[in-house]
């Protein structure tokens, strides 16, 4: 089992693909799911290592992760039906208060 | 044999990736990410983590996508096709490969693939998810208390937020 490079290769591919898609897309939804990807990227490096090294350490990492992308997707969801009930959108560009 | 299937997986899995930024239904992007993250729990099977892999597809897969879906359904957002769906594709790009090309320049100038002095796999293998759940409820008691705060905080604040008169 000496392949850690091929998944840290996927894993900063996923990432990319990840930042890709919050820098490119408009709809909030889908850059919500590209920070999930992301951060599912980052998972894998972490049991990747974790299995190489031998130590848990990692793995008990990723279940921390896995419970802030939870917390992380109930505010977020929820604050995007709060801006769809005020603004009828939810287009990244279309939430421009704060812009002077 | 394994080399081949871990190719195989890779593929699916980018190219799940690439369907979520680029379709333009976001249903569409829900179902990839839904794909991509089985093809992550594939590969902690692979990884000897069996646990998370169970995890990845009960909490990902099942909760948190469930949950992405519910709301794109909710909002029911109409695609119209006259509105550009994407911005600065190019700047965009430009930070995306250059953040690939430097996590694998780290990745491959790095002595990360050496193999480590002490791995104790076997006892790895051995009764995984009791292992996870001892270093869990030992050396991690803290933090996982912590995570118990940071759920309530989050359900509060989700209801609060999500209510339209408090």
């Amino acid at each position: 089992m000496e392949n850690l490079n091929g998944y840290l290769i996927v894993s900063a591919i996923l990432f990319s693909i990840g930042t890709i898609g919050v820098l490119t897309r408009k709809n909030a939804i889908v850059i919500f799911m590209c920070v999930e990807l992301m951060l599912n990227a980052v998972n894998l490096t972490f049991v990747a290592l974790s299995r190489h090294l031998g130590n848990l350490d990692g793995q008990v990492f990723v279940f921390f992760v896995m419970t802030v992308a939870a917390a992380e997707a109930a505010v977020g969801l929820a604050l995007m039906i709060a801006f769809y009930n005020n603004r009828e959108t939810i287009d990244v560009t279309d939430m421009n208060s704060l812009k002077w | 044999m394994e080399t081949l299937f871990f190719l195989i997986v890779s593929i699916v899995a980018i190219a799940s990736a690439v369907m979520v930024i680029a379709c333009r239904n976001p249903i569409n992007s829900a179902l990839s990410l839904i794909l991509t993250f089985f093809c992550l729990a594939t590969y902690y099977v692979m990884l000897d983590a069996p646990f998370l892999a169970a995890v990845q597809v009960m909490v990902y897969a099942g909760a948190i996508m469930v949950l992405i879906v519910f709301t794109i359904m909710l909002l029911n957002i109409r695609i119209d096709a006259t509105r550009r769906h994407s911005h600065m594709i190019f700047f965009g790009s430009i930070v995306g490969f250059a953040t690939l090309f430097n996590t694998v320049y780290i990745v491959m100038k790095s002595r990360a693939a050496t193999p480590a002095t002490t791995v104790n796999v076997e006892a790895l293998k051995a009764g995984h998810t009791e292992l996870i759940g001892r270093e869990m409820f030992t050396n991690f008691l803290l933090p996982f208390e912590i995570t118990s705060i940071l759920l309530l905080v989050a359900i509060v604040g989700a209801v609060v937020i999500a209510k339209k008169k408090i």
